[in-house]
């Protein structure tokens, strides 16, 4: 038996499909994922992430510690605002992608429940000569909510709603234990809540009354996909660095000397692979670790799926430096034409890619 | 417990044959394997015509989540595809038994037939996977 969400009676009670999670039983889907996936896209969806990891970083050497563990820069946001990073290894490699947010008092950071181990030993680790507490949160749950007329239905029954819905990606707000935050996984808009675990139940269930689509990790795969975001042991892990996992824009390079930098600067000079889109018009599906040939020579997916909005075949892939117009996908032993593109392939519902 | 009708042979790779008055055969996968499957996007058939032998590849079912060999419960040609899958392979999903057959074969040796799972044998290989 796997780690329970405190929801775990309620994705039964649903009719959720509960498979093995980094340790967690959760559901990949509740009848159908891309119906799941459409409610999100047209409507409004939530999951339950209470499997993620939180974890509150305190102590007045919070940002000190902070801007030499991440790759992005703490300074670059104020109190209500939250930041994507990474968290490198001297190599440069990603040892985790997570999102940090800055209250009040402290910073809290929602790490990845796959790598939480290792991550808090790698932050502990790290957090020598600083003084700084760190702390997991673990009956801590989390929501999130998404969709085009998500936030509308969920608004009677979240605090502070209105200054929620005021907020503008990536700010948050708190009322008492709870932290809601415009962030998401699915290129729709929406709110990721962070709450006490024994309100989540409640919440869920008003949430589900009011109209609110129960969706699994199969439809918040697939989601994330299309929106173009990174899934940690799939784009990148600790022999990738962010140049190479299309994280580029999360690096700041300026006074401070971050974990990784010096390995970063170097790759800068001497050139790396680019994570890029492909799309595949032929029938069958794109799927991590086919093979892609190019122009430039060959590379591999590191995340493919059908896209239940576009009706074709999206993938995240690894080329070769200035990859671009056509290539090909090996796919049982044949080769398919794909389009190599700039993601994401869906945002707001809308097909927006660039091809390359 | 999922749908497993008594009338039909099961392959232990959870591919279901009916075999009809005039000595062909129509081939599918269970319930069983499309519930695990999940949601059906892509189906890939054998070429008409082609003379497989029983455990051959005769074609790939893809999901959203992974893809799976379909193999040829019994050896025989290839005499029709289920052309409707092309454009709408979530008829497996709806209707597994029926409307989402995948193949239509004819068998080089009926005898063939007693090699595979009878309805019972079939849900007690699935107990035992569960």
């Amino acid at each position: 038996m796997g780690h329970r969400t405190p929801l775990y009676d309620a994705h039964l009670a649903a009719g959720g499909k509960m498979v093995d999670f980094g340790g967690w039983d959760m559901p990949i889907n509740y009848g159908s994922q891309i119906e799941e996936h459409h409610q999100v896209r047209r409507c409004a969806g939530m999951f339950d992430v209470s499997h993620m990891t939180v974890v509150d970083v305190a102590g007045a050497g919070a940002r000190e510690y902070l801007r030499h563990l991440l790759a992005n820069d703490v300074d670059r946001i104020e109190q209500g605002r939250a930041l994507y990073s990474g968290m490198l290894n001297p190599q440069g490699g990603v040892v985790d992608d997570l999102i940090v947010y800055r209250r009040e008092h402290d910073y809290r950071l929602v790490v990845n429940c796959g790598t939480r181990e290792k991550d808090l030993a790698w932050m502990e680790k790290q957090a020598a000569g600083f003084d700084v507490a760190i702390a997991e949160q673990p009956a801590l749950a989390m929501i999130a909510i998404q969709g085009p007329t998500a936030l509308q239905l969920a608004k009677p029954f979240l605090p502070d709603a209105d200054a929620l819905l005021a907020l503008k990606p990536f700010y948050f707000v708190e009322s008492g234990d709870w932290l809601l935050a415009r962030t998401g996984y699915t290129g729709e808009d929406g709110a990721e809540i962070i709450l006490p675990g024994d309100q989540a139940v409640a919440l869920w269930e008003k949430l589900s009354a009011a109209g609110v689509a129960v969706c699994g990790l199969g439809a918040r795969d697939t989601l994330r996909l299309e929106a173009g975001m990174n899934l940690y042991g799939n784009d990148m892990d600790e022999s990738i660095t962010p140049l190479e996992a299309g994280m580029g824009w999360t690096l700041v390079f300026n006074d401070r000397d971050f974990i990784g930098r010096a390995a970063l600067e170097a790759q800068q000079i001497k050139g790396h692979q680019v994570l890029v889109g492909l799309v595949m018009e032929e029938k069958g599906v794109l799927r991590a670790h086919q093979k892609v040939f190019t122009a430039n020579g060959e590379g591999e997916i590191t995340s493919g799926t059908f896209s239940p909005t576009l009706g074709l075949s999206v993938a995240l892939a690894r080329l070769p430096a200035g990859s671009r117009g056509d290539a090909e996908v090996e796919i049982r032993n044949k080769r398919l034409p794909v389009k190599i593109v700039r993601p994401p392939f869906v945002r707001n519902g809308k097909q927006v890619f660039k091809i390359l | 417990m999922s749908n497993i009708p008594a009338e039909l042979r099961y392959a232990k790779s959870h591919e279901w044959i009916r075999l009809e008055d005039d000595g062909t055969a129509y081939v599918g996968i269970s319930e069983h394997a499309q519930e695990a499957m999940g949601d059906l996007v892509y189906v890939e058939l054998p070429d008409v015509g082609a003379v497989v032998a029983s455990s051959d590849e005769t074609g790939v079912v893809e999901s959203v989540k992974a893809a799976s060999d379909i193999y040829a419960p019994v050896s025989g040609e290839i005499i029709a595809v289920n052309e409707a899958l092309s454009d709408s392979p979530e008829l497996v999903n709806q209707d597994c038994y029926g409307d989402g057959w995948l193949y239509q074969i004819k068998l080089s040796d009926k005898a063939e037939l007693e090699d595979l799972l009878g309805a019972e044998d079939y849900a007690a290989q699935l107990e035992e996977d569960a």
